[in-house]
């Protein structure tokens, strides 16, 4: 008998042992083609331009997770030619450097969504998250009309603190400021509104998301961030215009 | 394959009757030298075929490092002398697919509506990826043949905001109605809550009885409506003015005309949002779209007639 079938044969016998080899068998190809991910310059590229959540799109983001959203959609375009057709640039893993927990998914009940933001208007969104029979009367997606009570914010800054401590580049303005700025966004015409352009970006959304600048919802966090989705960095729309002829 | 082999057995493995191996005469084949109550398990050899297969694969695998993109080597990895990658795999199939789409799509670069809209051979390749594109694209507003619902206006219907040339639909799919982009065209119904609030009820009822053509202009509303309401809707309310508000004179209505719905409109005011899409479809993609719009209502206007 040759030494490694001698070596499989002891092994078979000790139960434990034949467990731990089993996993580490097993997780050579992960090791092999996950770990690199990290170290291959390629992939890990953060793209110059990329903004971190403004606070009301993180809020946003939080209720998405909450609500389960991404049960039934995906935000990752992937690398195929049809992809590109219907939605557009296909997702570079970069764009979701600053997500923790990126919310890629890999089931489409609904389409996906990493370029919906700007597609379309904040109306339609509020009344198709209140519900989606209204606007779309063949849809199949749930309804959501508690979005349209108060936002609680008070764990807010303490998200953004946290997400900072895991490497997402918020400035100091940006962290002492998250209280001012996740009302502002939804106040256009209020002093503080400057104040959005000034530490996010001019190109960020500041409007009455659910058409109520008195009243902050979760409706507000919500469409904001799905207003946000696919426009934080110009980088992946680089990718078509500069396709060879 | 059917040599003898033995080998040793420790006296704890007590399932062992004996640790011979030994020949099993019906099939030919060694048994594992296991025994359970006089049961032996037979040693079956692997299939030749899948061995072969298994090879097979090692080899392909091998090639494949040396074609395609493998193994990682710290910051970097083996491209492969074929120097093909996923993302430029699907780049190239979309330069594909907007190749042989462009053999008639490019026609609607220029805006020549007329001429596209009597090729009649163009229009039978066109039309299907309108329905497309204004089904991926416009119809969760819209819907899905076009006929809007409240807030989102029909558009399969002979009324417009703004117009119905193809070259003007054009124009608004482009930059949009109040949307984000600089050149957006404007429309803004704004709010009338400084009128009082009988003024309100008075005017709601006038315009709620306009398209039965109902009023007459006697009814003091009918002041009201000339001082506060007619340098946008126009005189006689029927519209036109190429500022994006509505005709009220009338049926099609973009949020309604019953009197609750009007005293929402006046209390609050509106301003509908259409978004651009320069930035999402091509230009001739766009003159596409906007000739199956204005087809939509003409087609709606025959089946009236
Ligand atoms: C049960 C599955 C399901 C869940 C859960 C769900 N959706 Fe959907 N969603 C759909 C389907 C199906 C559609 C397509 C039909 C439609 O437009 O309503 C859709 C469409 C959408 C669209 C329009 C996308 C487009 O490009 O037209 C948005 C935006 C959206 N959903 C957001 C959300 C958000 C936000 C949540 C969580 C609050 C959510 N969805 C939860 C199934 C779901
Ligand atoms: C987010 C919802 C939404 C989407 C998506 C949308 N529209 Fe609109 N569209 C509107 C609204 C709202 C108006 C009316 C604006 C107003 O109230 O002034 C409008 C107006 C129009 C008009 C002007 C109609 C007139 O009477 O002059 C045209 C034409 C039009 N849309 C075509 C399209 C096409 C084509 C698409 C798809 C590429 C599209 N729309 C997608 C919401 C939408
Ligand atoms: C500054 C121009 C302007 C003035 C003044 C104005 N409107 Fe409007 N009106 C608009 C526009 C633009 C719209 C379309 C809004 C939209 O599409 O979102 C509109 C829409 C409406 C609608 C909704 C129609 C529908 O189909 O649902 C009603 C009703 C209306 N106006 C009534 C009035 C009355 C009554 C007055 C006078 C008190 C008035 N408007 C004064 C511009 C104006």
């Amino acid at each position: 008998m040759i030494p490694i079938q001698k070596l499989h044969y002891n092994l078979e016998k000790v139960s434990m042992g034949l467990v731990a080899a089993i996993i580490f068998a097993a997780s050579i190809g992960g090791i092999v083609e996950i770990a690199p991910l990290f170290t291959i310059k390629e992939t890990v590229e953060v793209p110059e331009d990329l903004r971190p959540l403004a606070p009301l799109e993180l809020a946003g983001r939080q209720i998405y997770i909450r609500e389960g959203c991404y049960a039934c959609h995906s935000q990752m375009i992937r690398s195929l030619s049809d992809e590109i057709d219907r939605y557009g640039p296909y997702s570079l893993a970069a764009e979701s450097a600053y997500d923790h927990p990126m919310l890629w998914g890999s089931k489409r009940t609904g389409p996906d969504l990493a370029r919906v933001g700007r597609k379309y208007s904040d109306a339609w969104h509020v009344k198709h998250l209140i519900n989606p029979r209204h606007v779309v009367p063949t849809s199949i997606m749930p309804v959501y009309p508690w979005l349209m009570e108060e936002l609680d914010t008070s764990l807010l800054s303490a998200q953004v603190s946290t997400l900072h401590r895991l490497g997402v580049p918020y400035d100091t303005s940006q962290l002492e400021n998250v209280k001012t700025d996740v009302l502002a966004q939804s106040q256009p015409d209020s002093d503080e509104a400057e104040g959005i352009a000034k530490r996010y970006g001019k190109d960020v959304a500041v409007r009455a998301f659910d058409g109520n600048p008195e009243k902050l919802t979760e409706m507000d966090a919500v469409v904001a961030y799905l207003q946000s989705l696919g426009t934080r960095t110009k980088e992946p729309y680089k990718i078509l215009s500069e396709k060879p002829k | 394959m059917t040599t003898h082999r033995s080998r040793s057995v420790s006296p704890d493995d007590v399932d062992f009757k004996d640790g011979i191996q030994e020949v099993d005469p019906v099939t030919g084949y060694d048994t594992t030298g296991h025994r359970w109550n006089g049961i032996r398990e037979l040693n079956t050899p692997f299939p030749r075929l899948v061995l072969v297969i298994l090879m097979l694969t090692f080899i392909y695998s091998v090639i494949a490092w040396v074609l395609l993109p493998a193994w990682p080597i710290g910051k970097s990895y083996t491209h492969g002398i074929l120097g093909l990658t996923q993302e430029g795999e699907a780049i190239s199939g979309f330069v594909a697919i907007e190749k042989t789409r462009q053999s008639w799509l490019s026609r609607f670069d220029k805006p020549d509506f007329a001429a596209l809209a009597a090729d009649k051979l163009l229009l039978a390749k066109a039309m299907p990826a309108a329905v497309r594109l204004f089904e991926d694209n416009c119809a969760v507003c819209h819907g899905q043949k076009g006929t809007g619902g409240p807030g989102f206006p029909n558009l399969a219907d002979a009324y417009w905001l703004w117009s119905g040339e193809p070259k003007e639909i054009a124009q608004t799919i482009t930059v949009g109605i109040n949307s984000t982009d600089d050149d957006a065209r404007f429309a803004q119904m704004p709010a009338f809550d400084s009128l009082s609030r009988s003024d309100r009820k008075k005017l709601a009822d006038y315009v709620t009885a306009l398209p039965q053509g109902k009023t007459s202009a006697k009814d003091p509303a009918s002041a009201l409506f000339a001082d506060n309401c007619a340098p946008c809707h126009g005189d006689d309310a029927t519209g036109g003015l190429e500022n994006g508000a509505p005709s009220l004179a009338d049926h099609s209505v973009i949020y309604g005309q019953d009197r609750h719905t009007v005293l929402t409109t006046l209390a609050h005011g509106r301003q509908g949002v259409m978004p651009a899409w320069s930035n999402r479809l091509s230009s001739a993609e766009i003159n596409l779209l906007a000739l199956y719009v204005a087809q939509l209502a003409s087609k709606q206007n025959e089946r009236t007639k």
